[in-house]
């Protein structure tokens, strides 16, 4: 059965499986993605919601014991048996990670480095996609004036929003963030989320997230997972009022054994 | 399915809170009951306790507000807990107009008592209303302690049951002013009074409606019987 969500659909999942080596790590997930929303994947440790997360953009393949079955439709297209290049899917479907990953490289460098590879721009417009994406993520105020120091020179916050900047800078259709606030403090997480809810016009938004109140606070869906199956999904307002299953209701609401 | 939480601490919480809504309702339950007595025995004693005992009341409601909003500004409750903490909220002011109806009625007795005429007007015959009333809230908050939404939907059908009785009692209550114009300002006294019963009833029933709303999640509130019915089964 898949659950059918009103907006028009970015990612379409179907009959999906997935196995690390023998470990059945997600169990026929069928699930639509929709467009320009927020999408939250919430569930206890190990229930697979990082995994079906990186299937998105096929970080998976980078280990040869784990696969995939099933069909991963973006814009119309099963990424899975896709020959296209993985560099061109991961161009359209950008990822930040639960820590900062910042390239050994200056602030500039750190978000001109991915589009020089997609693009050729001249320093002008460059210069303009770098400043265009910093805004973006909230971060232009705060580095403009040193964009020649090396991006580990940020703070912690700050590196987290770099690495979104990145990740936009190349102009994604699709972003996915796995755990993007776990390393930051309050203000910064609240910074971070902030831009969630503002890249969602351009963006489709999928997140992973622990922290319930933080997938109440800024996605539009959420899917609740549990040891490899979907077990609920659906708006945000519903999963978080009144979730069909009970199941659910005890995750939420802290009962879970 | 755990039905605790992971957190026992909150769930200490949330039990406590609960009880001292049922220990509010069982307070307004007795001052209901003193009021009806001081009305049948016409006892200024008995509506001297009960305007006496309306400021414990209100200290408690304040109480439980105070523990309600500590609760979610610490643990933010999600789903039903969220539900259950709006519906305590709810039922507390409720449990609180009550007792204003019942110092209401208790203040309307003295006023009957001191213009000299209450034998002679018909407020025996709101005995049939009041206990219709008291019962009523009495069952919703045994339901409430339970949760139990079938017993809430025969609350809700109880209530029109007070509604009649009041409307009977105020076309009699009529005839009496039209026949002795002495008796009109008595009489407004005690219509004051069967409104004050039959707003018991009302209370009641909103309680009912929230014990549904924690529990099926949906609000019932302004809504036809028969779509009530099929959201409690």
């Amino acid at each position: 059965m898949t659950i059918a969500t009103p907006e028009r659909t970015k990612i379409s999942v179907k009959n999906l499986d997935f196995y690390y080596g023998k470990f059945h790590a997600l169990k026929n997930i069928n699930l639509e993605i929709p467009e320009n929303k927020v999408t939250a994947f919430i569930g206890p440790s190990g229930c697979g919601k990082s995994t079906l997360l990186r299937v998105f953009n096929r970080m998976f393949e980078l280990y040869p014991e784990q696969r995939a079955q099933g069909e991963v439709v973006l814009d119309g297209e099963n990424l899975l048996t896709s020959k296209k290049d993985v560099a061109l899917l991961r161009a359209k479907v950008g990822m930040v990670f639960q820590k900062p990953t910042p390239f050994p490289m200056s602030i500039f460098d750190n978000i001109a480095f991915g589009v020089k590879l997609f693009e050729s721009l001249n320093t002008t417009d460059m210069e303009e996609r770098v400043e265009w994406a910093l805004r973006k993520a909230a971060l232009w105020g705060e580095v403009k004036d040193k964009l020649n120091q090396g991006g580990s020179s940020l703070s912690g916050g700050q590196q987290q929003r770099l690495c979104i900047a990145r990740g936009i800078a190349i102009k994604p259709e699709v972003l996915l963030l796995d755990e993007p606030c776990s390393a930051l403090d309050p203000i910064s997480t609240g910074k971070v989320e902030e831009l969630i809810t503002e890249l969602k016009n351009d963006y489709t938004v999928v997140i992973v997230t622990h922290n319930m109140q933080q997938a109440a606070r800024c996605s539009d869906y959420t899917a609740y997972m549990y040891l490899g199956d979907l077990m609920e999904f659906g708006s945000t307002d519903q999963m978080f009022f009144k979730p069909t299953r009970k199941e659910t209701e005890d995750y939420i609401t802290g009962r879970f054994g | 399915m755990p039905e605790k939480h992971l957190s026992t601490q909150f769930d200490s919480e949330l039990s406590a809170v609960s009880s001292r809504v049922l220990e509010l309702g069982g307070l307004v339950e007795s001052q209901i009951i003193r009021a009806i007595l001081a009305l049948s025995h016409f006892s200024v004693e008995l509506a001297n306790e009960v305007t006496a005992t309306e400021t414990r009341v209100n200290a408690m409601e304040v109480d439980i507000d105070r523990e309600l909003s500590s609760i979610i500004a610490r643990r933010q409750p999600t789903a039903r807990d969220l539900r259950l903490l709006i519906a305590i909220s709810k039922t507390t002011a409720n449990l609180e107009r009550v007792g204003d109806e019942a110092e209401k009625i208790a203040r309307m007795v003295l006023s009957i008592i001191n213009s000299g005429a209450p034998r002679s007007l018909p407020s025996l015959e709101l005995r049939v209303a009041a206990d219709l009333a008291s019962g009523l809230l009495r069952k919703a908050l045994d339901a409430f302690a339970r949760l139990d939404t079938t017993a809430a939907l025969s609350i809700l059908k109880e209530d029109d049951q007070i509604d009649r009785e009041f409307d009977g009692f105020v076309r009699k209550l009529i005839t009496y002013m039209m026949e002795d114009p002495r008796m009109i300002s008595p009489s407004l006294d005690l219509l004051f009074l069967a409104k004050a019963i039959e707003r018991i009833g009302d209370h009641a029933k909103n309680i009912a409606e929230f014990i549904i709303y924690v529990v099926k999640g949906a609000d019932v509130r302004h809504t036809p019987m028969e779509q009530i019915e099929s959201v409690v089964k």
